[in-house]
């Protein structure tokens, strides 16, 4: 089937104004509170939803894993985030974020999408800073900028190292206002296990109290999921540790289509694994690239001396080599895939060779180490407590790592899956990001998402349908809690031999080596081969102690590591599809010479949206054409 | 938003009536330390300080009032704060709790005894089982100079004194410092100095009002 | 001395355990072997749990999500203190070059009154969330606010907010607290709004609202002992628990003045 974004036509530069008049529908004032909208995922997405439509007069409920709404991972996000302010007065504007966004992901996202992006990127600062995010400023007073990779302007607005911490407590505070004004019922410690779908609806949500273990259904007149991203696939990755596919993936499998699983970002500056024990890798925020120069050494045979050993003329500072115009600030899919090629070359650094330089001293030199230490001291204190170095005198060491999902469930223009009633928001959907998402631009998108595009797309929808259409006796329902629960019941029952980490672990061990930063087609039919195994063996030998009445974190982990299972299977199958390399999907039968990805715009210059068809089928692929009528398709330099 | 209900309103009035006792306390000192002058010192401070009768039941008032206030509002203080925490860890470390601190409520509460047993003994000077020398001076006075001395050459009651001067001065170790965080008029650069000024004070009340029924006692002041 | 770079180490641990809520609870001895120095706390904590899956016990419970110092989920009180008492460090970023081979560790839930246990190491914070749905938010609606750059900020007045925000609601301050009170966390958000002109509108109420939202959910009165300063994973400090008084002492004598109402919804007088 050939699918359709519904994206308005005209001139884009009009194009969202346009729509919200001549399409969208509103909800007067007066039945708005009749409506209930549930919303799944309280991180920068969630919460700004949340908390905006409830203002609007909607009924909310809003659920999270975590025991509060403020842990959500966008906590996270260190570097900043874009607007097309333009107050530096570079030549920034909106056409040129949205020009860097579409180049960025390698031409494989939809336009309008992007361009709104773009334009409502302004109103998310004005709207921070009014909600009192202390965003950094300049000694006059105005609002300070610094730059991101894919990027040759200053665009990205911060808070010292903790952007999204800053941002989520803005969002967090507005939902906990209306939390307080009771018009947001929010459920912590709830995880979200099953999407119910009424007549072709979406309804209601299937969760289980995380405390207690009780398994009942929400109902409401449309449910939007803004559950964050699913890089933990790769076990290791910077996400937390209770990020997970389970809620996208149950409402995959209730028929909403998934699209461009394949494209995952490996982030260039991570701190590399230490050992096998390791349960997560650390960022370290890409800001670092702004003052920081990476290199390895010319010579194989220096990888084992200390850094400071190493002279001058030694040294390779690859990027810069490679990438005279953006440097040290190539974007991140090509940053990181130099440093896989240093490393596979056998000049990486640090345990296994796995590691690059990423060197501060020409930085301290010019700039002295105050300044430094101002822009960065949190990032240099976090990696002196993980790794024991101090970064001031000896050159961090990084490695790429998973750190970001623009694949997602696929959505349309006005974010609705092809489920109607069910949106899909922030790191969840797949829409702007395309191939690869620049530095600082989830942030941005949650929060455009959440604060400025679903309060009127959602009103569209509900303004076709009649309030509290399905009630919690629904067979549905009763259906999915049935199904939740006896899922729950097989787990607690299978009583095997292995740890639910140790099938993570070696889910994500083969997916990283296989599906990783670089992908073949052996490599992508291997992995499709052994992963059927491994979800039978789970199902057979998983040991989950404990019961399902009580807080059970065995059972909470063992429910999202079946889903990544089953899910690692479409991202295998989506990247064995796709014969090119764009962005984050590099295919290493498609580069050209010097080891650029190749992408191939007559063949694959569309979204690929999945449809499951049972376990251990082949989900049907949709294609969602991508039309470029502003931005010229070009092969993507940055050198 | 109340004064006395609200938690941070009670502290307030808690550091405010320990404020005017410090203040007090520091009067109170001076005029005490005359007695190293000699029965003419001390004896002619009290003659003067009568001759002004408002202003010492305005301080008395005033310095009552305080007290009440401040016991009403450090038991029921206390009584809220171990309900809130009503467990102990296994592993009793403590980064920044002084014992001073921890025990404000048993220094307070013996500083409220002895405040009862002073007023009784050297206002009132009538206490059961206590015999309080009192006559005039040469000069007609009433003679207080005696009265201490003979007081402080028993060791219970010199060493009562004693025992409350170092209750005062851990009290106020913690106390002073407290004052100026819960007014609010702390921040990161003032800390250390009040932390210090609060040290300092308490030290010197220890050593000034110590110092008298340890000298006496000691043979170092008598008639 | 810490074990050596490629040497491993055996620790004993002393953990509170309680299946439930209203359940009684009681400390249990575990070994974490082969623990290297590289290990964090909480990967510490996995190996331990991963050998009591495999002989069929309960694994410990406890909070924990980013592992990267940021979210403020993980939380654990090791040998008295909150976190573990290493300088600017939340227990996931602990890591166990600090301990060495055949150390005892205590390991206690937050304890708290306005935390009620609900399982082992995990406790009940909602009652910080509360404090925040009380006031801690300026009650600006989505859309139609002024440009960020129409009011300016000074860069000290900027960096004091943003000193105040780095507090990621841990509860460790209430924990540490002798009194059980939640002063720090209460005063870096009062501090941090109140700096910022876009929070000064309803610094008064908010105040107000925050402090009678303590009492109400159980935390305790402050009495100036700092131990949240101590413990606090993100160098938040005390002196915005001084702000917070200040900022009370003024609301309150202006209300008593009638110059203004901290009562939502009435005008002053
Ligand atoms: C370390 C790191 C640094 C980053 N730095 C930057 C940066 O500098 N700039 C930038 O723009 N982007 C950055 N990003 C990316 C960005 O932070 C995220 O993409 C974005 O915050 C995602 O927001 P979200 O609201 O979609 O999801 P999240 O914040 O992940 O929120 C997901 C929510 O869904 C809930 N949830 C999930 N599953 C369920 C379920 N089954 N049931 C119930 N609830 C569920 C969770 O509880 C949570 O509330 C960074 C990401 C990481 C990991
Ligand atoms: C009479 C019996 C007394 C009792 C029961 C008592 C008890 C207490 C208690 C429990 C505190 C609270 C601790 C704190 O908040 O830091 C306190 C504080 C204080 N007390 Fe007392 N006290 C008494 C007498 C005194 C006296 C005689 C003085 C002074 C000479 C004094 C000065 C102070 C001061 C300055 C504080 C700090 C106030 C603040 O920080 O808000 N107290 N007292
Ligand atoms: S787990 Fe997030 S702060 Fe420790």
């Amino acid at each position: 089937m050939i699918l359709d974004g519904k994206a308005p036509t005209g001139k884009i530069q009009d194009s969202w104004d346009d729509h919200r008049f001549a399409s969208l529908k509103l909800v007067n004032p007066a039945n708005k509170r009749k409506y209930k909208v549930l919303v799944v995922g309280t991180g920068l997405a969630g919460a700004s939803a949340a908390a905006t439509l409830a203002e609007l007069g909607y009924q909310v409920e809003a659920f999270c894993y975590q025991d509060s709404p403020r842990r959500a991972h966008s906590i996270a996000a260190q570097g900043g985030i874009n607007a097309a302010k333009a107050y530096p007065n570079d030549g920034d504007s909106i056409y040129r974020l949205f020009y860097d966004t579409i180049k960025g992901g390698d031409f494989r996202a939809r336009e309008a999408d992007v361009w709104r992006l773009a334009q409502v990127s302004n109103n998310i600062i004005d709207q921070c800073v009014a909600q009192g995010v202390p965003f950094a400023r300049d000694y006059a007073g105005y609002l300070d900028n610094r730059s991101f990779g894919g990027a040759q302007v200053s665009r990205t607005f911060y808070a010292r190292g903790q952007t999204g911490q800053q941002l989520l407590l803005g969002a967090y505070s507005a939902l906990s206002r209306q939390i307080g004004l009771g018009t947001v019922k929010m459920f912590p410690r709830t995880e979200m296990l099953d999407l119910v779908v009424v007549d072709g609806e979406a309804k209601a949500i299937t969760v289980r109290d995380l405390v207690t273990g009780e398994v009942r259904t929400h109902v409401g007149d449309a449910v939007v999921l803004a559950t964050g991203g699913y890089v933990n696939v790769f076990y290791l990755s910077t996400n937390a540790m209770g990020c997970s596919v389970t809620a996208i993936w149950k409402a995959h499998k209730k028929g909403a289509y998934l699209a461009n699983p394949c494209y995952t970002q490996i982030h260039p500056t991570c701190i590399p694994q230490a050992g096998d024990y390791q349960s997560k890798l650390t960022l370290m925020s890409e800001s670092l690239r702004n003052d920081g120069r990476i290199w390895v050494p010319k010579k194989k045979e220096d990888c084992g001396k200390a850094p400071g050993d190493i002279p001058e003329a030694d040294r390779d500072y690859y990027l810069e080599r490679k990438y005279p115009s953006y440097g040290n600030l190539a974007p991140r899919d090509i940053a990181s895939r130099a440093a896989k090629e240093q490393c596979d070359e056998g000049r990486g650094v640090g345990p296994g060779g796995r590691g690059v330089y990423l060197d501060f001293s020409a930085s301290i030199e010019r700039l002295g180490e105050g300044t430094i230490r101002e822009r960065y001291g949190n990032l240099f204190e976090m990696y002196e407590r993980i790794t024991d170095e101090n970064a001031y005198k000896r050159p961090m060491r990084i490695y790429p790592a998973p750190h970001y999902s623009m694949g997602g469930l696929w959505v349309d223009y006005n974010l609705q899956s092809n489920i109607p009633g069910l949106f899909v928001l922030g790191e969840a959907n797949f829409s702007v990001h395309g191939a690869n998402r620049l530095g600082a631009s989830a942030l941005m998108q949650g929060l455009a998402d959440g604060y400025f595009v679903i309060p009127y797309t959602i009103a569209n929808y509900l303004a076709q349908t009649k309030p509290g259409k399905v009630t919690a006796d629904d067979p549905e329902c009763r259906k999915s809690i049935a199904d939740v629960q006896a899922e729950r019941k097989q787990l607690l029952g299978i009583n095997g031999k292995k740890t639910v980490s140790e099938f993570m672990r070696e889910v994500g061990v083969l997916m990283w080596n296989n599906v990783g930063m670089a992908r073949s087609q052996q490599s992508l039919t291997d992995t499709l081969q052994k992963l059927p195994g491994i979800r039978e063996e789970f199902w057979q030998n998983v040991k989950v102690s404990g019961s399902g009445d009580e807080l059970n974190q065995q059972l909470e982990n063992a429910g999202r590591t079946a889903d990544f299972i089953e899910f690692a299977e479409l991202l295998c199958r989506d990247a064995l599809h796709r014969e090119e390399s764009c962005g984050g999907h590099f295919r290493v039968e498609h580069q050209y010479p010097d080891g650029e990805a190749m992408r191939d715009d007559a063949n694959f210059t569309y979204s690929a949206a999945w449809q499951w068809k049972g376990t251990g089928q082949t989900p049907e692929l949709h294609k969602e054409p991508l039309k470029f009528d502003n931005v010229h398709l070009a092969v993507r330099s940055y050198k | 938003m109340r004064l006395l209900s609200d938690s941070i309103g009670r502290k307030v009035v808690m550091a405010i009536t320990g404020l005017l006792m410090v203040l007090f306390v520091v009067g109170h000192l001076l005029g005490n330390l005359s007695i190293f002058a000699g029965p003419n010192g001390i004896n002619a401070y009290a003659e003067k300080l009568h001759g002004l009768p408002q202003v010492v039941w305005a301080t008395r008032v005033v310095m009552l009032t305080a007290v009440a206030l401040h016991i009403v509002l450090s038991i029921r203080l206390t009584l809220e704060n171990r309900a809130a925490k009503p467990t102990a860890y296994a592993v009793d470390r403590r980064l920044r709790v002084t014992f001073a601190g921890k025990n404000m409520i048993w220094t307070g509460l013996l500083l409220g005894g002895f405040i009862a047993f002073h007023l009784l003994h050297f206002t009132v000077r009538s206490v059961p089982g206590l015999d309080i020398v009192q006559g005039l001076d040469g000069h007609g006075r009433f003679d207080v100079f005696s009265m201490v001395v003979a007081a402080f050459g028993h060791v219970v009651t010199a060493v009562v004194y004693v025992v409350a001067m170092a209750a005062l001065f851990l009290h106020l170790s913690h106390g002073i410092q407290s004052t100026f965080q819960s007014l609010g008029l702390n921040n990161a650069k003032t800390m250390p100095g009040f932390l210090k000024f609060g040290s300092v004070l308490s030290v010197i009340f220890l050593l000034g009002y110590g110092s008298i029924p340890v000298a006496i006692f000691f043979g170092l002041i008598a008639k | 001395m810490s074990a050596t770079e490629h040497g491993t180490m055996n620790l004993k641990l002393i953990v509170w355990r309680q299946s439930g809520p209203d359940k009684p609870g009681r400390f249990e001895t575990y070994d974490a072997k082969n623990i290297t120095p590289h290990h964090s706390f909480l990967e510490m904590l996995d190996v331990v749990n991963e050998d009591l899956i495999k002989a069929g016990k309960d694994p410990i419970a406890f909070d924990h999500d980013c592992r990267e110092g940021i979210c403020g989920a993980c939380s654990a009180v090791v040998n008295g203190v909150p976190h573990g008492g290493q300088e600017r460090t939340t227990l996931c970023q602990l890591h166990m070059r600090k301990f060495k081979d055949g150390d005892a560790i205590y390991l206690e839930p937050w304890r708290a009154r306005a935390f009620p246990i609900l399982r082992d190491l995990i406790v009940d914070r909602t009652a910080l969330d509360r404090l925040v749905q009380a006031a801690g938010f300026v009650s600006c609606h989505t859309g139609g606010v002024a440009d960020g750059n129409a009011i300016l900020i000074g860069k000290p007045e900027a960096d004091y907010a943003m000193d105040a925000a780095e507090c990621i609601g841990c509860g460790a301050c209430v924990a540490a607290c002798p009194n059980g009170a939640a002063m720090l966390f209460a005063g870096a958000k009062v501090a941090q709004l109140a700096e910022l002109p876009q929070g000064q509108v309803e610094a008064p109420q908010r105040v107000a609202a925050m402090v009678k939202a303590m009492s109400d959910n159980d935390f305790g009165n402050c009495t100036n002992h700092y131990e949240c300063e101590g413990a606090c994973p993100k160098g938040v400090k005390v002196k915005f628990i001084a702000r917070l008084n200040r900022e009370f002492t003024k609301a309150l004598f202006q209300e008593t003045l009638g110059t203004i109402s901290t009562n939502r919804g009435t005008s002053k007088e």
